[in-house]
């Protein structure tokens, strides 16, 4: 292509031409599929693309009456304001300790679950098994927090009066400090242990009868087993499933943590996500919670390519 | 010796196992039981017996209460109706783009593959898109619900991949039958996608029923809000009534608190549970097809 443009000047803006009648050809031809496309763009370019030119707000000083545009700049004013303020530490203190939780206690379940039941060999068993844990996945984070909140309640919830009966005490788990992190995995891993066995069902679904067969025939235990033949068969998954969690380790989800939190357990319960709420929409500060998401956006794109780039070296396809 | 010895530890094993992943199960399911049983039970059964799901009293009380107002049936319509038409929406949206996308000789496909991919990293956050939404003049509107998430880009990109999957020979055909591009996604695309289209519409009909997010940052007319919203006013800040005593009879015994709550709870809950065997049925499907070609 290169020599033959590079040749004549004569023969390149004949290719030129052509390519560009060519071109018109293939638009005519495809004219109804952009006609197709058009509502689809207009969402990404309206919902999407508008929105992250607007992230510009968080160098304005925007006022609602001023408007976009005539909004003053003033640099990283407002990122300079979110670093030294003392709930920036809060913050990420909170949303790093909520993701480790998160990793040493929620990740490992799904697996153990899986390989629990991997083990079962009675068919039907398995399957009522799989039916009653996949339920808690479909149902909304509200009903997640009000099933906590109808279980857990001072006033009259069953499990304070158990406690009530047996100890003679009441907890109140609701607006404690203490109990706000061990709540937040105990939903996850009620609402998605159960779900998440699925990958690694999938995967071990995959592994050859036979390999099982061998390994009984040459004397290899059921530990044995598991070590040599099941956990190999699911270790990919495992890893790329950790590198893409350490892409997220900024998000903690905002519907559960935002239902969860009260002005009690706030001081460990507060992440990125809810500030930004709460600075913005509530309080109306939106060039200042604007730098806030802009920050934390910024921050998860280098996570999110950088974890994603270690996946591809695993010798994963990646995601994106 | 040493045969026999692994065999008895096998069963051991195996007991411990079958018995350790029913306790799982339980635990998934016994929150639904338990607020079932509570909806229905009396004052005086709810503080005696701490844990059942089988109460001793029958009583509708809790329900009739919270369906003696129009509250909670109004946010029922609201929820209904947004979940109907945001799904359609969805299917729309999601389908008319991803057909173009999975023509390969498309001028400026890559283009914009890269565009979605970009958003599925990146978002100009939250407040820049609620300001957006602002300025269309969508607050307290139920536009607001449904068009801010048209298209979900992980399932854009799969069913792209889906229908580049599928034979063009019936495509070709077509259009040598003088069909257009529109005629062939619908007459003949779309029809041999009906599967996948249904996993799809699921998925996106289960997010709208359970959306609470959209709703509590666009809404703030009480009178429009669904039922999400509504179940968190009334069982997380009690703020809510969920139902109006002066209307009832006055031999109407008032429930209990805790059962008024649990009522509103289930009534938020049936429409997954009546879906529930359908979304068994395709989920596990989704879920791979999204990690096998996501």
């Amino acid at each position: 292509m290169k020599q033959v443009s590079a040749a004549t000047p004569s023969v390149k803006q004949l290719s030129r031409v052509n390519r560009s009648r060519h071109m018109l050809s293939r638009l005519r031809r495809d004219k109804w599929m952009y006609v197709l496309l058009l509502p689809g763009l207009l969402y990404f370019i309206v919902f999407k693309y508008v929105p992250m030119w607007g992230a510009l707000l968080a160098f304005k000083n925007y006022q609602p009456f001023v408007g976009f545009w005539k909004s003053e700049w003033v640099g990283f004013e407002h990122f300079r304001l979110f670093f030294d303020n003392p709930e920036f530490t809060m913050l990420l203190r909170n949303t790093l300790i909520l993701s480790l939780y998160n990793l040493v206690f929620f990740f490992p379940a799904p697996i153990i679950l899986a390989l629990l039941l991997n083990e079962v060999r009675l068919a039907f068993y398995k399957r009522v098994i799989q039916t009653m844990i996949y339920v808690p996945h479909f149902i909304s984070m509200v009903i997640v927090a009000s099933l906590t909140y109808v279980f857990l309640t001072t006033e009259g919830g069953i499990v304070n009066e158990l406690l009530l009966k047996y100890t003679g005490d009441k907890i109140d788990f609701l607006s404690s400090t203490e109990w706000f992190r061990p709540l937040i995995i105990l939903q996850t891993i009620w609402k998605e242990c159960g779900f998440g066995t699925i990958l690694f069902l999938a995967a071990l679904a995959g592994v050859d009868v036979e390999q099982y067969e061998a390994a009984t025939v040459d004397g290899a235990g059921r530990w044995r087993k598991l070590w040599h033949i099941t956990l190999p068969a699911i270790r990919s998954t495992i890893v790329i499933l950790l590198i893409l969690r350490m892409g997220h380790v900024l998000d903690n989800g905002f519907e559960q943590i935002y239902l969860m939190l009260n002005p009690l357990n706030r001081e460990v319960a507060e992440v990125f996500d809810t500030y930004v709420y709460m600075m913005g929409i509530t309080q109306g500060a939106f060039s200042y919670s604007t730098a806030v998401g802009l920050f934390k956006a910024v921050v998860g794109v280098i996570l999110v390519l950088g974890t994603n780039h270690l996946a591809k070296r695993f010798g994963q396809t990646g995601i994106y | 010796m040493s045969r026999q010895h692994r065999t008895v530890s096998g069963t051991i094993f195996d007991a411990a196992n079958y018995i350790l992943l029913g306790i799982a199960a339980i635990a998934a399911i016994f929150p639904f039981l338990y607020v079932i049983a509570g909806s229905f039970a009396s004052d005086a059964e709810l503080t005696e017996r701490s844990v059942f799901i089988i109460p001793e009293t029958f009583t509708l009380g809790a329900y009739r209460f919270i369906f003696s107002t129009d509250t909670i049936l109004k946010s029922i319509g609201v929820s209904v109706f947004v979940t109907v038409c945001g799904t359609l929406i969805n299917l729309l949206f999601t389908c008319t783009m991803a057909y173009p996308l999975a023509r390969r000789g498309l001028m400026g496909r890559n283009l914009m593959l890269n565009m979605i991919v970009v958003t599925m990293v990146f978002s100009g956050g939250l407040i820049p898109t609620y300001l957006v939404i602002r300025e269309l003049g969508m607050l307290d509107s139920y536009w607001a619900l449904m068009l801010p998430g048209a298209i979900n880009a992980f399932n854009l990109i799969i069913i792209k991949n889906f229908f580049q999957e599928l034979p063009m020979e019936l495509e070709e055909a077509a259009r040598i039958d003088g069909c257009t591009d529109i005629g062939i996604l619908w007459k003949i695309v779309l029809p041999l996608s009906k599967p996948v289209l249904a996993t799809f519409a699921l998925f996106y009909a289960v997010s709208h029923w359970n959306d609470f997010f959209a709703s509590l940052i666009y809404l703030n007319d009480p009178a429009k809000w669904p039922l999400q919203v509504m179940l968190r006013q009334i069982v997380l800040l009690s703020q809510a009534a969920a139902g109006d005593l002066a209307s009832m009879d006055p031999n109407f015994v008032k429930p209990p608190e805790q059962s008024v709550k649990m009522a509103v709870i289930v009534v938020g809950t049936v429409p997954i549970m009546l879906v529930y065997p359908f979304l068994q049925k395709y989920f596990a499907k989704g879920v791979l097809i999204g990690s096998v070609k996501g």
